[in-house]
């Protein structure tokens, strides 16, 4: 089962949903406190952040650097534009890959939905030459090598 | 709103699917691309502005002219792209609901 949607808006935008069991407090305070969010944003399995600056107010710094423990990383810095605690947090980031991509502003909701919170991510498209350094940023070659290592390990 | 995991917003216009289509059976100048449309030629370029960046055409100079052509695996690319974004979005909100569930272990659930 897929909790996950992911839509256009127009020709610029991303809209991403996902429910979570968890109140909106503990789901924004899982997006804020740098301990948390190093816990769960790393993208593909066998990834890890190593570096994970976090700080949750206007214009305060973001920067998530992220490894794959086989020589490969790159990383994201950011600021935080607007926080509205528990409802909703307005960023921008950019990926080092390692040229910089263009700014990319995400608006993120979280709603109460029954004992839960639905969340509701709104991001920039980015343009041809973004995404096909994203796919060849190495995220991606090294998910089945993970894959394999985490089978061994289990 | 269009579903990314089968098209993009770019391929969302009527009008942009035409063209894309007559593109398909081989290079065509901005004139000739308009003729079939009861739309202007500068409302045709708007279109071939927004196809080609979205990377699903290419366009030459030939003298005065610039004929447009097919990307090839323009449209795929772009699946791909979605698909990546997408796995790691899952993975990451797979990932999120742990910690989430870590933060108010219910009762009688050891705390990992």
């Amino acid at each position: 089962m897929s909790k996950l949607t992911l839509k256009t808006e127009g020709d610029k935008y991303i809209v991403v949903t996902r429910r979570f069991a968890a109140p909106p407090e503990a789901v924004y305070r899982a997006h804020t406190d740098p301990k948390l969010v190093q816990k769960w944003l790393l993208g593909p399995e066998g990834w890890t952040m190593p570096v994970c600056i976090c700080e949750a107010k206007p214009k305060g710094r973001i920067r998530y650097e992220w490894a794959n423990g086989k020589g490969a990383s790159f990383y994201l810095t950011g600021e935080f534009i607007e926080l509205e605690p528990c409802q909703r947090i307005v960023h921008v980031e950019r990926m080092h890959l390692p040229d910089v991509t263009p700014d990319n502003r995400v608006e993120t909701r979280f709603e109460p939905d029954g004992t839960g919170t639905f969340m509701t991510m709104r991001m920039t498209l980015p343009d041809v030459e973004t995404r096909t350094r994203m796919l060849s940023s190495g995220m991606e070659p090294g998910m089945e090598a993970s894959y394999v290592r985490l089978e061994r390990m289990i | 709103m269009l579903d990314l995991d089968t098209t993009f917003s770019a391929l969302s216009d009527p009008t942009r699917r035409a063209i894309l289509g007559r593109l398909a059976l081989g290079e065509q100048t901005v004139m000739e691309l308009a003729q079939p449309f009861d739309i202007s030629q500068p409302a045709i370029s708007k279109h071939l502005r927004v196809l080609e960046s979205a990377g699903l055409i290419a366009r030459r100079v030939e003298g005065a002219k610039r004929p447009c052509r097919l990307i090839e695996g323009g449209v795929e690319a772009i699946d791909q792209w979605l698909a990546m974004l997408r796995r790691a979005l899952a993975s990451n909100y797979d990932r999120l609901d742990e910690v989430l569930a870590d933060m108010k272990p219910p009762k009688g659930r050891k705390k990992r």
